[in-house]
């Protein structure tokens, strides 16, 4: 053999012939337009046909620069600002920036404004899931659902008009307190009539028919089999890659971490509530969608107990007409229905901070996307990102 | 007068003229139906105002909404093809209503063949929409088209095995004579059951409503449209009258799936107990009646069910329905040969 023919020989033995069909990657490009991202987020997709690999989340499409504005504004019009990060949820936003700026004011707030925060957090929460409750099966497909929770959400919603004014924006938290609720009489009697007449007995009436609800939406959607076959070992989270990501609160639980803030954390008074943290056992999307439907019974649970045993007293801690907090920081953070909600702030003694940073949920909770898409069937990425919950004002800001 | 139904061109004219009218009708009142009984299991009033009572007139209003749109053809997209597409689904539906006997003789045509044509004619509304697809020049068009492609090629097998155990049991492929096979009164066919071919095809009844769901693109099988996942398929470009074609033949052509079933399964235009002088009047009436308690079912199913994966769908294809089907036809070639 001359050494033309041995090269000719190992040429050979390393060529193998693909006798398999070349295919050509498609960029899919999702968003910012489409029904189904909830809002404007954009997801880059590479698919191989109905597979997809190398998915990119591009975000940006909702940002206002709230932390921005925030420097150049007081505390109290922060408040309207912030309740529209998560406009699902859109009052459990306020609570942790106003409990930031009273532990720097070192103001101790009436236990009945806590009481009446920790009610409205908590509806705040039930409606946000009963909105995933009912956005989630129409993303597999079924239009029903919608229906059936949307309808129990509006009593809740309604129950927050009543005391805040507002359906969605509340803008109801002072510092160092509550506004006295709407259509309550005089604002100068601030201990008297602080929640409307009736509030009490229409919230009981309103967790049951919640609880209600709960019951109907468990045998309409837990009882498909097409759901399960969906959803069952779809879009798998482990907990150790989740807390890498920072995901947090019901995608976190689902994959089977016991962490809730409301355990760990006390801003407001929840540890003298008894309730359970319903955890996933294996975080694909059943476990997602199952931990937000026990967690609405949990609410309901909660706001049960506050309303026997909410306590009397003044809505507002003696504050100064003029709002200056000394010169600090801090970092508050909350369970909010999204997941971890904080706020860092940073005060130079003014009327306003000097520097606000906003650690939102769906930021971090989304930030999961490309790990957990990556080679996902095309229907799956739409499941699976529903399953997440987030809201596009939170990821933005 | 007979004279004249003698010609073959004014009886032709007739016919077409027959099926040019009832198709839009019916795809109407289904149309209609689905947005009453959707708004029913919704808690929802559903159309109201239109037309003055119950808003019947929704869908009239709804289509002549449709003719004001502008016809948009994206610059990408093959034009000609792109035009062709709503066309091709429209002939599917058109061509199945020939074979439909709505009482006996009252089919534009007997065909021998009749439900082998039937089953064949059906499926070149894939064919469209998978031209659609294609021509849009669209990404989610495109999946859209590709996933009905693979739907076709899924669900046509049960489709066809399904009928088989009926075409056995009647002993002709003709529509008519299956009608004739079930009600009993035409005795020189040899056997006839006097009984609806339900209840001995149970399985047969159940895999081919199945896979009609599927042929319709429905929910739980409407991957081809998946409004949250490919914004709505291979229609996401076709604006104003085009789509309305799109939109009609999904309801006419529910209409000739249920004509289908009820004439295999169901007894078509017969019922026990009325002559066939009584059913040359009655017999469009019952076949409705019967036609649109199997659309109810596929609307029911629509607001019920989400919507399957790909991938699910074709295993249980191949997986269940087809073997079904293979078992349902030797069970009852045994039966046949014994009894």
């Amino acid at each position: 053999m001359t050494s033309t023919d041995q090269d000719l020989v190992r040429h050979l033995s390393e060529v193998s012939v693909s006798v398999e069909l070349e295919t050509e990657d498609m960029t899919l490009n999702i968003g910012p337009q489409h029904p189904s991202t909830h809002g404007v987020l954009r997801l880059l997709a590479k698919v191989d046909g109905e597979r997809c690999f190398d998915v990119r989340p591009v975000i940006g499409y909702m940002h206002r620069g709230y932390e921005k504005l925030a420097e150049v504004r007081t505390y109290a019009q922060i408040t309207a600002l912030i309740n529209r990060i998560d406009w699902v949820s859109g009052y459990a936003n306020e609570v942790p920036f106003m409990v930031a700026a009273e532990k720097l004011m070192e103001l101790e707030v009436p236990e009945r404004a806590q009481y009446i925060r920790l009610i409205l957090s908590e509806m705040a929460r039930i409606s946000s899931h009963l909105v995933f409750m009912a956005s989630y099966p129409l993303e597999l497909g079924a239009a029903t659902p919608l229906f059936f929770a949307l309808r129990e959400r509006e009593r809740v919603l309604d129950l927050l008009e009543s005391v805040t004014g507002g359906r969605f924006h509340p803008n109801f938290n002072r510092i160092g307190g509550v506004k006295p609720a709407a259509g309550a009489g005089s604002t100068q009697r601030k201990t008297v009539q602080d929640l409307p007449a009736g509030f009490f007995a229409e919230t009981r009436e309103a967790m049951d028919r919640v609880d209600g609800a709960v019951d109907q939406l468990e045998d309409l959607v837990a009882g498909n089999e097409i759901v399960l076959a969906r959803t069952r070992g779809i879009g798998v989270l482990p907990p150790e890659v989740a807390a890498a990501y920072g995901v947090s609160g019901p995608n976190l639980r689902a994959s089977g971490v016991r962490f809730d803030l409301r355990k760990v954390e006390h801003y407001l008074p929840y540890d003298r509530f008894d309730f359970t943290v319903p955890v996933g056992a294996n975080g694909d999307c059943w476990d997602r969608w199952w931990v937000r439907l026990a967690e609405i019974r949990q609410s309901a649970s909660i706001i049960r107990q506050a309303i026997d045993g909410i306590p009397s007293g003044p809505l507002q801690a003696k504050v100064p007409k003029v709002i200056k907090v000394p010169a600090g920081e801090t970092y508050v953070r909350a369970e909010n229905p999204k997941g971890e909600m904080g706020y860092h702030v940073v005060s130079d003694g003014g009327q306003g901070p000097y520097r606000l940073k906003i650690r939102s949920a769906s930021f971090s909770n989304i930030s999961i996307l490309p790990w957990i898409l990556e080679g996902a069937l095309v229907p799956d990425i739409i499941a699976v990102m529903g399953s997440l919950d987030f809201v596009l004002g939170d990821v933005d800001r | 007068m007979s004279g004249l139904l003698d010609n073959f061109w004014v009886l032709l004219a007739g016919k077409v003229l027959i099926i040019a009218t009832l198709i839009p009708v019916a795809g109407m009142v289904i149309g209609f139906a689905e947005m009453k009984l959707s708004a029913k299991m919704q808690n929802r009033v559903g159309p109201y105002f239109a037309g003055g009572r119950w808003g019947w007139a929704q869908l009239i209003a709804d289509g002549e909404k449709f003719f004001q749109k502008e016809d948009i053809i994206p610059e990408e997209a093959d034009a000609p093809v792109f035009k062709l597409a709503p066309m091709l689904v429209f002939v599917g539906t058109v061509a199945l209503f020939v074979v439909i006997p709505f009482g006996p003789g009252l089919s534009i045509r007997n065909l021998d063949v009749g439900i082998f044509y039937a089953l064949a004619v059906s499926s070149i509304s894939t064919i469209g929409v998978l031209v659609a697809g294609w021509s849009s020049a669209n990404k989610y068009s495109l999946m859209g088209g590709l996933r009905a492609a693979g739907q076709l090629i899924a669900y046509e097998l049960p489709l066809v095995l399904a009928t088989v155990g009926v075409v056995v049991m009647a002993g002709t492929m003709s529509l008519e004579g299956i009608v004739q096979a079930q009600a009993g009164w035409f005795g020189e066919l040899g056997w006839t059951a006097g009984f609806p071919f339900i209840i001995p095809q149970f399985v047969g009844f159940v895999i081919f409503m199945t896979a009609a769901l599927a042929e319709l693109s429905r929910i739980p099988f409407d991957m081809p449209i998946a409004e949250s996942e490919l914004v709505m398929g291979y229609v996401t470009e076709y604006t104003g009258f085009r789509f309305l074609f799109f939109f009609l033949a999904e309801f006419a052509n529910m209409f000739t799936m249920g004509a289908l079933a009820a004439t295999m399964f169901l007894g078509g235009y017969w019922v026990p107990g009325l002559s066939a002088d009584v059913l040359r009047v009655a017999g469009p009436i019952i076949l409705s009646v019967k036609i649109f308690a199997l659309v109810f079912l596929m609307i029911w199913f629509r607001w019920t069910f989400p919507r399957f994966r790909e991938d699910q769908l074709q295993s249980l294809a191949w997986k269940w329905l087809i073997p079904l089907s293979l078992v349902n036809i030797v069970a009852t070639g045994i039966v046949k040969v014994v009894f």
